[in-house]
């Protein structure tokens, strides 16, 4: 994983609340076997008609959402289904952020693990977000802070390891295999 | 010493090292059930990695999410028709093989929905954990348990070292008080439950249900209650074990034997929240108000009473998008709406008392002509004892299709589907769009509710149904 520290965009809304992950990635693209090529299917019957065309009214099909990487979604993002796919096919997208008033707990785990930021902030600057789509924000990983067009930084919270890992490009198996003289410790006393 | 929740005694039993303000917890993980859908990529991770599964002999392997339930398919008297799908089975026999676990496969008389088969085996046991890359893995939680979904780098992380890096959520009771009336279930009840709190009313938490009409439920509605925590947000649900627990798994495949069955018994027996423990928060249902209860939108939170008609919220453009999908509208009453397609099946609802309260309705009744009706067992062993207690019978006369076991038409990714603008009155778990197909209109329901709907080809009131 590639290390992370700030970066720019300009966001797209989805003003949607409770976006599923059936959304996201619908199950009929799950019977891959690997995590590449998604980001075509993310959205999916949202963003094509039956016979695979671009449906014009959807956010993603037009122009100004080309080179976005700053998703902004209605409370409860990413409920229902465990599947890293959808992860996997936001980042596959071009995603590099999430931004809510609430991230679902498994989705917000997952993306984690995959340098997909989620970020939690409070309603009334999700209302602001909401309201003017496509302004340019600043999201700063070091600080926990998503600045504003105006300046305003508003502080994000983030888990310190899962932010260290980010921060350093490290993932979390290398942690977890050094802890294996614990775990056989453990394996001793509780069998 | 402080009083304990449930929750709280397992978390502690198995912290390999508690958690510090810059770690999460090492938390060692007692089962791990995999499946073809989740695992594969973690696999890959292994073997990028030239690391072994460290504990084969605690992981349990099946089949079910895009594996087909058609017989011919099944036992390959043809190909499986969905191409992607017959790689991925292929994939999960050979990721088994080379790794070393056994897998309860497409031949295997114990292959069935991994929440189906755990508890069957006798492999979901009280105090353990238990993940699985699967948010429906809170079924296992009806046993004392502390089981959840998780993703699959997760899943890479199990299989590698037996242990996940968690937080500690908080904990939420619900207390459900009051007698079932009749023909209202254990989904009924964990329909309104969500119903009440909301689809995001559990996020960062772990709910214990308690109370006099959960300690009234048989295993198989406990798994059904607990099985929905994720639909509330909750990652785990969680019971107390009790009398039931323990005879449902005695004698059963992985359950202790002999003396170790007694000393396993004692020890869960002191898996009980402590009298004065704290929960995070309480919320208070009582059951026998309760009626049997239908989603009418697109997450499991837009749910009535079957009797209720459709809520109206103008000005909530979110809500309208909801109904439009479903082609339905503020005010509609949801009694007598037709229906094209019944679904009986899934880890909510497909275990043998599921399949026995859905004959209760079909027995000596046909399904309504232009319905197509999918019973599909939440396991081989549920379908072998439907076949020897007539229940297999009594949906083959109905005209109802009796399958191989399987996730099926709850995530319309084997080759089941609901088609774009039909009507689903289904048992399963998830009524979101596109879950059982694309453009298909799901209504959750209760195996009641579900046969009645096929039986009068339209929404009907189970109680009509049901002889007194």
């Amino acid at each position: 994983m590639q290390p992370i520290s700030s970066f720019t965009s300009r966001t797209v809304v989805l003003p949607f609340t409770n976006i599923d992950t059936d959304q996201i990635i619908p199950a009929r693209f799950l019977t891959t076997t690997t995590k590449e090529g998604l980001g075509r299917q993310a959205f999916n019957d949202w963003r094509y008609d039956a016979n695979g065309a671009p449906k014009p009214d959807f956010i993603l099909n037009r122009p100004q959402a080309a080179g976005c990487t700053i998703l902004v979604a209605g409370r409860n993002f990413g409920c229902g289904s465990s599947r890293e796919h959808a992860p996997w096919a936001l980042l596959d997208y071009g995603f590099r952020a999430v931004v809510s008033t609430e991230i679902a707990d498994i989705f917000r785990n997952n993306s984690l693990k995959n340098g997909l930021l989620p970020i939690v902030v409070d309603e009334q600057t999700h209302g602001w977000l909401l309201a003017h789509p496509g302004v340019s924000l600043k999201i700063d990983l070091q600080a926990s802070t998503l600045t504003l067009p105006d300046g305003t930084a508003v502080q994000f919270p983030i888990e310190a390891f899962a932010r260290y890992c980010l921060l350093n490009g490290v993932d979390e198996l290398g942690f977890l295999l050094q802890q294996a003289d614990a775990t056989a410790r453990y394996e001793k006393t509780h069998s | 010493m402080k009083p304990k929740t449930l929750f709280e005694k397992v978390w502690e039993q198995h912290e390999v090292a508690p958690e510090t303000a810059d770690t999460p917890a090492v938390l060692y993980i007692d089962l791990h059930l995999i499946h073809e859908v989740t695992t594969p990529q973690a696999f890959a991770e292994l073997r990028s990695r030239g690391l072994p599964v460290r504990r084969p002999d605690r992981t349990l392997a099946t089949l079910d999410h895009s594996t087909p339930t058609d017989p011919a398919e099944v036992f390959g008297r043809v190909p499986i028709k969905v191409e992607s799908a017959a790689r991925q089975v292929k994939e999960m026999e050979k990721n088994c093989r080379e790794f070393g676990i056994d897998l309860l496969g497409l031949g295997s008389d114990q292959r069935g929905i991994v929440h189906v088969i755990g508890p069957e085996l006798g492999a979901t046991q009280p105090g353990k954990t238990i993940v699985c890359g699967d948010s429906h893995t809170a079924t296992h939680g009806a046993f004392g348990a502390l089981a959840f979904g998780i993703g699959t780098t997760e899943v890479s992380h199990v299989l590698a070292t037996q242990c996940l890096l968690q937080r500690r959520p908080k904990t939420l009771a619900i207390e459900v008080s009051g007698r079932l009336r009749d023909a209202v279930t254990a989904k009924d009840v964990i329909l309104a439950i969500i119903g009440k709190i909301g689809v995001s009313g559990g996020t960062g938490q772990v709910i214990e249900y308690r109370g006099s009409a959960i300690e009234a439920m048989s295993m198989d509605e406990r798994m059904t209650i607990c099985n929905m925590s994720i639909e509330a947000g909750a990652r785990a649900g969680m019971i107390a074990p009790d009398e039931t627990t323990f005879a449902y798994l005695e004698g059963r495949r992985f359950a202790p034997q002999g003396d170790a069955w007694d000393s396993a018994v004692a020890r869960w027996r002191k898996l009980q929240s402590d009298s004065g423990a704290q929960y995070d928060r309480v919320v208070e249902i009582d059951a026998s108000k309760l009626e049997p209860m239908i989603t009418y939108g697109t997450n499991p939170g837009m749910v009535v009473p079957i009797t209720a008609k459709v809520p109206d919220h103008p000005g909530d453009t979110i809500h309208a998008k909801s109904l439009a999908y479903m082609g339905l509208q503020g005010g509609d009453a949801l009694l007598g709406k037709p229906v094209q397609v019944v679904f009986v099946g899934s880890c909510t609802n497909a275990r043998l008392s599921d399949l026995e309260q859905a004959a209760r309705v079909l027995r000596g009744r046909k399904v309504a002509s232009g319905v197509r009706m999918l019973v599909v067992p939440g396991s081989q062993q549920v379908k072998r004892e439907a076949e020897a207690r007539g229940l297999a019978q009594v949906f083959t006369d109905a005209g109802a299709e009796w399958r191989e076991s399987g996730c099926s038409m709850c995530i319309g990714m084997n080759g089941d589907v609901v088609a774009k603008g039909q009507y689903a009155v289904s048992t399963s778990n998830r009524n979101f769009e596109g879950r059982q197909g694309s453009g298909a209109r799901t209504l959750l329901a209760s195996p009641l509710t579900a046969a009645a709907a096929a039986v009068a080809g339209r929404i009907a009131d189970p109680r009509e149904y049901l002889g007194s």
